[in-house]
């Protein structure tokens, strides 16, 4: 079973929840840049595990199905149909063999996510299917998609929506879908500025108040040379006191460092492991999905928290998904 | 004695074990082995396990720690009980692990440049830099890069003006104070002074880089024809 690529998009690569427990070796964790929506396109085709998904930026791919596949769009909206026909996002869709999927506008965030039952058949390469360019690692031969690709679909056991197969069969349309849809976070994606909760980082207090005032009080744009390793930002200059002296250590997904000139990066998903510049703040892990889908020019402003709020926030998160996958399990099982 | 490591959080999912703030051979080597017992049998929850010069930092899933009054209250007190059982425990020497180098030629295009500036020849370059023993402070940059420590002060050499875009894979680096080799072709501003044949980052190998933190490094020369028949042999 193959969706053949007939179109690349501009970046459209395999990833999962990322590389864990070989940072020590310089690998970067990678993994999806939203990783919320990431999740969420699996448990909706009801994968039991972290297969990969295809992680689809700002201008997506056109794919042709060569055999019926069950599969989910979560994430940024980029207007994804089939023959004219929108597709609809964070629901299971049912596709026919033949079937063409497009993408077009770019119309809320810019990162969907599609998801296929059984995942994309790739080999784990240091105990995850990632791709990271840099390196040329994981994925599909460690890039991103390229037209003529064929992605195979792994197995996957029973027909998790018989009621689907038998709605496709009866109709004359390319694809399926059921009435309802998960939350998945699609109004917040529009906010604009977007507004993105910040824990005080290791480096905190070697800034000036004048300094922290300027991160927590203006607004940033996303700069143009932003990419999948981190978001430069336009705004106030955050300078410390004086020229800061520190040695390398380890950094995050979130770590808002700031180099000499005091243009603050937030690191993503590809980041480096270790890093030597001054932290000024770490971005609360239940907003990093929301700091995934904005693109170069879009604006966001940061809002003070504490740790324990941070926690507290992504523990109620990891309870959503927990909720979002047993209301689809009791479903299925009706 | 060293003093107590400091716990301070790095956001919700990470936290950083700071034991020193100066660069130190002994605390480098008891950061190394907090580093390897506490993989041996890491606390649930914890992912990652990242040791750089003077900080351990463990990347975690707050989900799993969970209970407490916060995962991160809940996973310091398991670290300073850790810690604190840790702290007379002998520390193991760590390895020493030699690679072989051809210095100058076409495999080491600036080691003229380089004993230029220091008025020495490329022999003596050569031969400063195969004979000291550098400590694997941490990784990173790239997978298995390593930061290697102590090069001789006679040939640290100011980072080239303009990187070059493509650094080939093996190469050999004067930067600053520092030395290393390069585990992937990528664009690097340091000086190339020759290049080894062993691999340094090989994905699909467990563990898939040739050096850890808490290694000793010796750089062993070799000739041309010894850095041909290593490098077909690997092939």
């Amino acid at each position: 079973m193959n969706i053949r690529v007939l179109k690349p998009g501009v970046l459209t690569t395999l990833q999962d929840s990322g590389r864990n427990g070989y940072q020590h070796y310089g690998v970067p964790v990678s993994g999806a840049m939203d990783l919320f929506s990431h999740r969420v396109a699996n448990i909706l085709v009801g994968n039991p595990g972290d297969e990969a998904t295809l992680e689809i930026t700002l201008q997506g791919p056109r794919l042709e199905f060569d055999q019926d596949t069950v599969i989910a769009i979560c994430g940024g909206d980029l207007s994804p149909t089939i023959g004219g026909a929108e597709v609809p996002e964070g629901k299971a869709v049912r596709v026919r063999a033949g079937s063409v999927l497009d993408f077009g506008a770019c119309r809320a965030g810019c990162r969907a996510y599609l998801a296929a039952r059984g995942g994309f058949d790739v080999p784990q390469v240091m105990g995850s299917r990632s791709t990271y360019e840099t390196a040329q690692l994981g994925g599909m031969h460690g890039r991103a998609l390229k037209k003529d690709d064929r992605l195979r679909i792994g197995e996957s056991t029973g027909d998790i929506y018989p009621d689907l197969d038998a709605k496709l069969a009866r109709s004359r349309r390319a694809f399926a879908f059921p009435k309802w849809a998960v939350n998945q976070h699609i109004e917040k994606l529009g906010r604009t500025p977007q507004v993105v909760r910040i824990i005080p980082g290791r480096h905190w207090e070697a800034f000036p108040a004048k300094a922290r005032d300027a991160l927590t009080e203006t607004e940033f744009r996303i700069a143009p040379d932003s990419n999948r390793m981190g978001f430069r930002l336009d705004g106030a200059a955050i300078e410390p006191e004086k020229p800061l002296e520190i040695l390398s250590e380890a950094v995050t997904f979130g770590t808002i460092q700031v180099p000499p000139g005091g243009k603050p990066i937030v690191l993503m998903a590809d980041r480096q492991t270790v890093g030597g510049y001054p932290k000024i703040a770490e971005v609360a892990s239940v907003d990093l999905h929301l700091l995934a889908q904005l693109k170069p020019g879009d604006r966001l402003r940061f809002e003070l928290v504490s740790l324990a709020q941070a926690q507290a926030l992504w523990l109620a998160r990891e309870q959503e998904i927990m909720t979002i996958r047993e209301a689809i399990e009791k479903h299925l099982s009706e | 004695m060293l003093p107590n490591p400091r716990l301070i959080p790095m956001g919700d999912r990470a936290l950083v074990i700071e034991f020193g703030d100066r660069l130190d051979p002994e605390l480098s080597a008891r950061i190394a082995a907090a580093a390897q017992h506490l993989r041996a049998s890491p606390p649930p929850g914890v992912l990652d396990i990242v040791p750089a010069y003077t900080t351990l930092a463990l990347h975690y899933d707050p989900a799993i720690i969970g209970a407490g009054d916060t995962p991160y209250e809940a996973l310091i007190e398991q670290i300073e009980a850790w810690l604190h059982a840790q702290a007379d425990v002998q520390l193991p020497p760590g390895r020493l692990v030699e690679i072989p180098v051809c210095y100058g030629g076409g495999l080491g295009e600036d080691l003229e440049e380089v004993a230029r500036q220091h008025g020495l020849t490329p022999e003596e370059v050569a031969t400063i830099h195969a004979s000291t023993d550098y400590r694997v402070y941490m990784l990173g940059f790239v997978p298995g890069f390593a930061y290697l420590g102590n090069l001789d002060s006679r040939i640290a050499t100011p980072r080239r003006d303009t990187p070059r875009p493509h650094v080939p894979v093996g190469s050999v680096a004067i930067g600053g104070d520092q030395t290393g080799v390069y585990p992937l072709e990528t664009p690097g501003g340091w000086h190339l002074v020759g290049r080894t044949p062993v691999r340094m980052f090989t994905p699909e190998a467990e563990p898939p880089c040739l050096l850890g933190a808490g290694d000793t490094v010796r750089f062993v020369p070799i000739s041309r024809a010894e850095f041909d028949a290593l490098s077909g042999s690997r092939a």
